[in-house]
């Protein structure tokens, strides 16, 4: 009877194991399988060229009531909003706008590339260029469009031996923003900035300097991070300089200029948060302050349509935004709402009213809820407690206590923050916990202070993780280079095809690589890495390679610079904002996703990645499992392709060259 | 006559089946050369449906890899497939079976067990688990607040993925 027992107990977990290594091995089949999605996705050369922005305003475009995804859309956008937008993006219209022969300034193409970037600081720099009107307006559209799809609050998490640079206020001071690439470099991939805020006002350059910022946004979306200061607003630039500074600049269509201006300004992010610990914004916080509450706001709302004088409570305006935003205007209830409110506001702060003759007047911020006020107007002091900022006459006063317990409150270690002039460039205070940062030199008179910027680095990954990102960058780095060289390059390979058949083997091709860039590096090896054109007989048809290189905006690679923006996706997606969003919506998305790809996706497979994305299995998708599969599927393709090569360095690369085992 | 069907049968199952087959194979196939790796054969196996011991699988692998080269070409691992489709060699085992193990497993029927019996089964009896796995299956079912896994929770999890 025990050994029945026994014999019994045997069979039963025999049974168990092999289950559960059965579902273990689905699951991983799952992943192999979406890791085919994302490959196939990856190599078709049409869909490489896309970028995911683009499907976020196609998602708008194609939103028409006799849609069959209106359902979905209309939860995003609200119809008269797009509607509005629509008309805004005819009037800021550059098309009519002619460049003429005689300009000399730079050309810019869009989508942007790196080298325009660059070209632009360049003619800013050197030769003292402006840049025409049309591609100044250009320009900013495609900022504008980008802001849109931005979180109130940016969340970047960095990695071993990434460093990320803050600048604090600039002022329209060219120089100390030139100085600042020339000693840390440019924005890259290798080099996230996050600049905090007030570009613009009292000095000569502030629209040369919101022209560069922008373009490296544009560029690296996903590098760049850009919160709003108290000087990004319209009324204040009335006062301040800038808007006198543009509409000298750009005696045309500076009115439109500013106009799009403002509008961008609405929409610039708040906040940034760096890996959960960091959080960097322009002015500082007060005792009210809720970084959630903050993120589900509506930032860009602005008062112009209502009947306000004052301060709009800013619970209301979310109450308004918790609405199922669907298709009808809500602008009656908030009105009734307001009018009860403002009772209530006039009592609370009697002191926001109007000192006209403060500098900083709280009459023009009139426009914005007061969160939003006190984040970008607020000054630390030494004091406990929580006061208004009767100086500024917008934001407050906060101590050392409310430091605490906001950090306290939501997880986080320090706070850095600008809006000061400090004569080191920098202060510490509150502890340390608060980090003033100043980059503007020189900013009240010759010789009065520096400027500064700060490097932060944070935590460590893991050594694989680490070694995907190097590998990653560096292989885009080098084919950036290759495509750079390309005439030179065909040269050296027509050398080798004498009988002109478009092929060259691979060792010559090895040969030609090397004649002309000249940087030592084993290009048999990276060959894998750089070539996938190659034939059956082992011939590189190199016209092919080129256009294979100039496609490199993978689509995977685009979705992996473009973090922020599958965020995006995921909180327009996440109508409730309850940090999930559901099975039936993530299918739906990635429908929409292939009609405007042009993708074949079977409803099977789109299943199947809902299921292998959903890994905790409770039939919801949460922004971890969101952003995971994409991050994961991109580093295993990469790792799986790049294999062991960039384990080491170049140098170990070359050692192993030699191996005649390779 | 029974000859002629069961080879028409055959066909018909190969058709459908052969796209299931070679979607497993190269989604293992990394290299592109039709070749997969053979510690994946496990994986390929039970993602199709069946239920092979460790030890069918040894058997099947030392019979079709290729010269020791820790590789399994196509060309060995289709006519081998098939062979076992045809001859229904690893049936699946019924779902409700899982249950009654599981039920044997807890002697108090309690409805749950907890994480040290459970590994003192997998690991010890049977096919045993290696550390890596035990610790994998603990962090997947066990419940959060109550430190138990409750199987009968447990089970559609491990179900659920049949369908492919």
């Amino acid at each position: 009877n025990f050994t029945l027992r026994l014999l019994v107990e045997i069979h039963s977990a025999i049974l168990i194991q092999r289950w559960y290594r059965q579902y273990v091995a689905r699951r991983e089949m799952r992943r192999r399988y979406t890791w085919h999605i994302f490959q196939s996705i990856e190599y078709s050369g049409e869909q490489a060229q896309i970028k995911l922005y683009n499907f976020l305003g196609y998602l708008m475009d194609n939103f028409t009531p006799s849609s069959n995804e209106r359902n979905l859309i209309s939860h995003i956008f609200r119809e008269n909003e797009v509607c509005r937008d629509a008309e805004w993006e005819r009037y800021f219209c550059y098309k009519n706008i002619e460049v003429p022969e005689i300009y000399s300034g730079p050309h810019l193409t869009f989508p942007l590339t790196v080298e325009e970037a660059v070209g632009l600081v360049e003619a800013f720099r050197n030769k003292k260029q402006q840049l025409h009107s049309r591609y100044v307006l250009q320009l900013l559209l495609e900022t504008w469009k980008l802001l849109r799809m931005l979180p109130n609050i940016n969340r970047i998490s960095t990695c071993h031996s990434k460093e990320i640079t803050i600048c604090g206020d600039l002022h329209g001071q060219l120089e100390d923003l030139l100085l600042i690439f020339y000693k840390n470099g440019m924005p890259s991939l290798e080099k996230p900035y996050v600049f905090n805020g007030d570009f613009v006002d009292r000095g000569r350059d502030s629209i040369e300097i919101l022209l560069i910022l922008f373009a490296f946004l544009l560029v690296y979306p996903s590098n760049v991070y850009l919160n709003r200061g108290n000087h990004e607003d319209h009324i204040v630039n009335l006062r301040y300089g800038f808007t006198k500074e543009v509409l000298n600049k750009y005696k045309m269509h500076g009115k439109r200029i500013l106009k799009l201006l403002q509008k961008i300004f609405s929409w610039l992010p708040l906040a940034t948060v760096i890996d959960q610990k960091v959080l960097v914004l322009h002015g500082g916080i007060s005792d009210s302050t809720d970084l959630g509450v903050l993120a589900r706001a509506d930032r860009h709302i602005v008062r112009n349509q209502h009947v306000m004088t004052k301060v709009v409570i800013f619970p209301l305006s979310l109450q308004y935004c918790f609405q199922n935003r669907s298709l009808q205007d809500f602008s009656d209830r908030i009105r009734v709402n307001m009018e009860n409110q403002l009772e209530l506001s006039r009592r609370e702060e009697p002191t926001l009213n109007a000192q006209i003759n403060k500098p900083e007047n709280f009459k023009t911020l009139s426009s914005l809820p007061h969160q939003i006020l006190d984040l970008l107007w607020s000054d630390p002091m030494t004091q406990d407690g929580c006061i208004p900022n009767e100086v500024r006459g917008g934001g407050c006063y906060w101590g050392p206590d409310v430091t605490e317990d906001f950090l306290n409150r939501h997880n986080l270690q320090l706070i850095i923050r600008s809006h000061e002039c400090k004569q080191e460039g920098y202060e510490f205070c509150h502890n340390r916990k608060v980090l003033t940062l100043f980059s503007a030199s020189n900013y009240y008179d010759v010789g009065s202070n520096r400027g500064a910027y700060v490097n932060s680095m944070t935590r460590e990954l893991t050594v694989r993780q680490s070694v995907g990102r190097t590998e990653r960058s560096a292989l885009r780095v080098l084919r950036e280079q290759l495509f750079a060289h390309k005439s030179d390059l065909l040269c050296a390979f027509r050398k080798f095809d004498s009988e002109n058949t478009g092929l060259v083997s691979l060792n010559d091709w090895a040969s030609a690589v090397e004649s002309v860039m000249h940087l030592d590096l084993p290009w048999r090896m990276l060959r894998s890495q750089l070539v996938t054109c190659k034939n059956s007989e082992g011939t590189i048809d190199y016209y092919e390679w080129f256009n294979e290189l100039h496609i490199d905006q993978s689509l995977l690679e685009t979705l992996y610079r473009h973090r922020s923006t599958l965020e995006t996706i995921f909180r327009i997606v996440d109508t409730d904002n309850s940090g999930f969003i559901s099975m039936q919506d993530f299918r739906q998305t990635w429908k929409l996703l292939s009609v405007y790809l042009k993708m074949e996706i079977t409803d099977e497979a789109i299943s199947d990645l809902a299921i292998t994305i959903d890994s905790n299995h409770d039939g919801s998708i949460d922004i971890d499992e969101f952003m995971e599969a994409f991050r994961l599927t991109d580093k295993k393709s990469r790792l799986e392709r790049g294999r062991s090569m960039f384990m080491g360095t170049t140098s170990d690369l070359t050692k192993l060259e030699g191996d005649p085992n390779i | 006559m029974a000859e002629n069907s069961k080879s028409a049968e055959a066909t018909v199952l190969n058709t459908k089946i052969l796209k299931k087959l070679k979607g497993a194979f190269q989604a293992f196939d990394t290299k592109s050369d039709n070749t997969v790796d053979i510690k994946e054969i496990g994986t390929i196996f039970y993602s199709l449906g069946f239920f092979p011991t460790q030890a069918d699988l040894q058997k099947f692998t030392s019979e079709v890899e290729d010269e020791r080269s820790g590789y399994i070409h196509w060309d060995r691992f289709l006519p081998a497939m098939t062979k076992v489709l045809l001859e229904d060699k690893f049936p699946p085992i019924a779902d409700e079976l899982l249950l009654q193990a599981f039920e044997v497993l807890d002697i108090e029927k309690r409805g749950y067990l907890k994480p040290e019996e459970l590994t003192n089964y997998m690991t010890k009896e049977g096919e045993p688990f290696t550390q890596e796995e035990m610790d994998e299956m603990l962090t997947a079912f066990t419940d959060e607040e109550k430190k138990h896994i409750y199987y009968k929770d447990v089970i559609p999890h491990l179900t659920l993925e049949r369908k492919m």
